[in-house]
């Protein structure tokens, strides 16, 4: 039987929300274990007054005594899950400066979360998922070309995508907004062979990831099964071909948002999820209906345009569209209008989830919405540094997938 | 007998106190340990569900984090309840410690709110100190059984 990962928790609240046995529970789903740290009350007084940082919160202080042994090799861990309650001001800073203190000292995955007592095992699944991958699958995430013929498969929540790849070249792919999962798997992969010229039969691996990854590994027999984080990750990395050192990679999707913190190829520290639906693709999407644009139109459109023209902050996605409402009917341009939407976008990623990351260059933007020029355009300008879009970035889950799938060939 | 709410209220010194001098000590019975194993220093002896976060919007509004307002499911009722209450500030871990700093301002602004017998110590430093709140804590309760 294998062992189970050891997920250190450094936390303050989650039981008195009533919500330690989701996260528990999430551990356990994928084959992670969580477990405090052991330290004595001698070790609270003596680190919390080393590590500096003046918090009134017993339990925060606990939480950085834990943070401490972790780093010096007092306790041993896989992985780091650091929680706190949300809307705590005092404890997003500890959070926060425990994410940079573990990262900038140690080798730990760390993910960073903040609860409310509505979170559930499933919100928390795909974080403690890449916890465990980057923990288990160091070997593989250490892959850097693909061998052989390889299948990868991303169903995403608003698009599915598949990428045949054959000895590091992409030689087919589909691409299609997912409607019934299974349905539009199969229809991405007969796309993606057909353009390949090659058969099912002929693959030698296939990899599958995002939101439908269990059901559609499922169905098509998937070597791997592997979560977005990950996958994106090596993906992203692979295709700019920043296999090397430092690297953030972001993906605005559907329905959330990722930011990772990549060294080598493999995430160090990441979020996901976004605070609302007004920072994610899919405002964007509204946008470009509204406008009566496709959505492949709207990038041009808004680099035509100056967003600062139009008060828009998509915090909300009905607020949002309301003052894109109230733009239009006021004499505002269409291009102003699509300016304002990108730049409202990337301003709500850069101020709730960037924040949550440690940005190093390059600073790669994947994902269908990296081709929303205004959107990459928007976002280099609040981070001040040129963003990299590598080619088809629209497909890196999928890409990723196929890539990390090749180490399941088997030698003949 | 008078209901005394203590606070730390995991002190079992201070319960202790409180029980020996005849009146009931309203309290989280929550050991502190040299070692702690547990997610928090007083992690909770009762199975907090979801639920209680948000019985405690009776003392704290929604967005205060949901810790807090758990917490205050516990302790809300208590206060509600006491006649009297002893608070002990700048505690040392060992002797009693609630891990929420921002529930503690609560619990203790709450208590000032309410017209009851009232003792506020500050945690002693040495041993003079030490003998002087003893003294003090005994006679607050002493005097608490004759008002009653």
């Amino acid at each position: 039987m294998t062992q189970p990962v050891r997920i250190a928790q450094l936390s303050c609240g989650p039981e008195y929300s009533g919500i330690q046995h989701e996260i528990d529970e999430a551990a356990r789903q994928v084959g992670g274990e969580i477990f405090y740290p052991d330290v004595a009350l001698k070790d609270i007084r003596r680190d919390f007054a080393k590590f500096g940082l003046d918090v009134k919160s017993p339990d925060l202080k606990l939480a950085i005594a834990r943070a401490m042994a972790l780093v010096e090799g007092r306790v041993e861990a896989d992985a780091v899950f650091i929680a706190t309650c949300f809307r705590c001001a005092e404890a997003a800073i500890v959070r926060n400066e425990l994410r940079h203190y573990i990262n900038e000292h140690s080798r730990f995955p760390v993910v960073s979360y903040s609860f409310t007592e509505r979170t559930t095992s499933g919100t928390l699944l795909t974080r403690m998922e890449a916890l465990t991958t980057i923990a288990r699958r160091r070997a593989l995430l250490a892959r850097e070309t693909q061998n052989g013929l390889t299948l990868g498969v991303d169903s995403g929540s608003a698009t599915t995508k598949a990428i045949v790849m054959r000895d590091n070249q992409i030689i087919g792919t589909g691409w299609q907004p997912t409607t019934e999962v299974l349905k539009s798997a199969q229809e991405v992969i007969v796309h993606a062979l057909t353009e390949a010229g090659v058969t099912r039969n002929e693959i030698q691996a296939v990899g599958t990831t995002g939101y439908g990854r269990f059901l559609v590994g499922k169905e098509i027999k998937a070597d791997l099964v592997q979560e977005e984080l990950t996958v994106n990750s090596k993906g992203a990395v692979y295709l700019a071909d920043r296999q090397h050192g430092p690297a953030t990679v972001i993906d605005i999707g559907g329905m959330d948002n990722k930011a990772i913190s990549v060294m080598d190829g493999i995430p160090g520290v990441f979020t996901m999820g976004g605070i609302c639906a007004g920072a994610s693709g899919r405002f964007l999407e509204m946008t470009a209906k509204r406008l009566g644009v496709e959505i492949t139109e709207l990038g041009p459109l808004s680099m035509k345009g100056f967003g600062g023209r139009v008060p828009m902050n998509s915090y909300c996605i009905v607020f949002g569209t309301q003052s894109l409402v109230n733009a239009l009917a006021t004499g505002s341009t269409r291009e102003d209008v699509a300016a304002a939407a990108c730049h409202s976008v990337a301003e709500q990623v850069f101020e709730q989830q960037l924040q949550e990351v440690d940005i190093k260059e390059p600073v790669i933007m994947v994902g269908g919405t990296s081709l929303i020029e205004g959107l990459v355009f928007a976002m280099g300008e609040l981070l001040q540094t040129k963003i990299v879009v590598p080619p088809y970035s629209q497909y890196i889950g999928a890409v990723g997938s196929a890539l990390l799938a090749s180490g399941f060939i088997k030698d003949d | 007998m008078v209901k005394v709410f203590i606070y730390p209220a995991t002190s079992l010194i201070l319960s202790d106190m409180v029980a020996r001098f005849g009146h009931t000590p309203l309290s989280s019975a929550t050991a502190i340990r040299e070692r702690i194993q547990t997610a928090g220093l007083e992690s909770p002896p009762l199975q907090i569900t979801p639920e209680e976060p948000k019985k405690g919007l009776k003392w704290a509004a929604v967005e205060v984090p949901a810790g807090v307002r758990g917490r205050m499911s516990l302790y809300g009722p208590m206060i509600e309840a006491c006649e009297a209450a002893i608070i002990i500030n700048d505690a040392d871990l060992a002797f009693g410690c609630m891990g929420c700093a921002r529930t503690n301002e609560l619990i203790k602004f709450l208590i000032h709110q309410k017209t009851i017998p009232r003792l506020e110590l500050n945690y002693p430093k040495n041993e003079d100190e030490g003998v002087k709140f003893v003294a003090a804590i005994k006679r607050f309760l002493t005097e608490l059984r004759g008002a009653k």
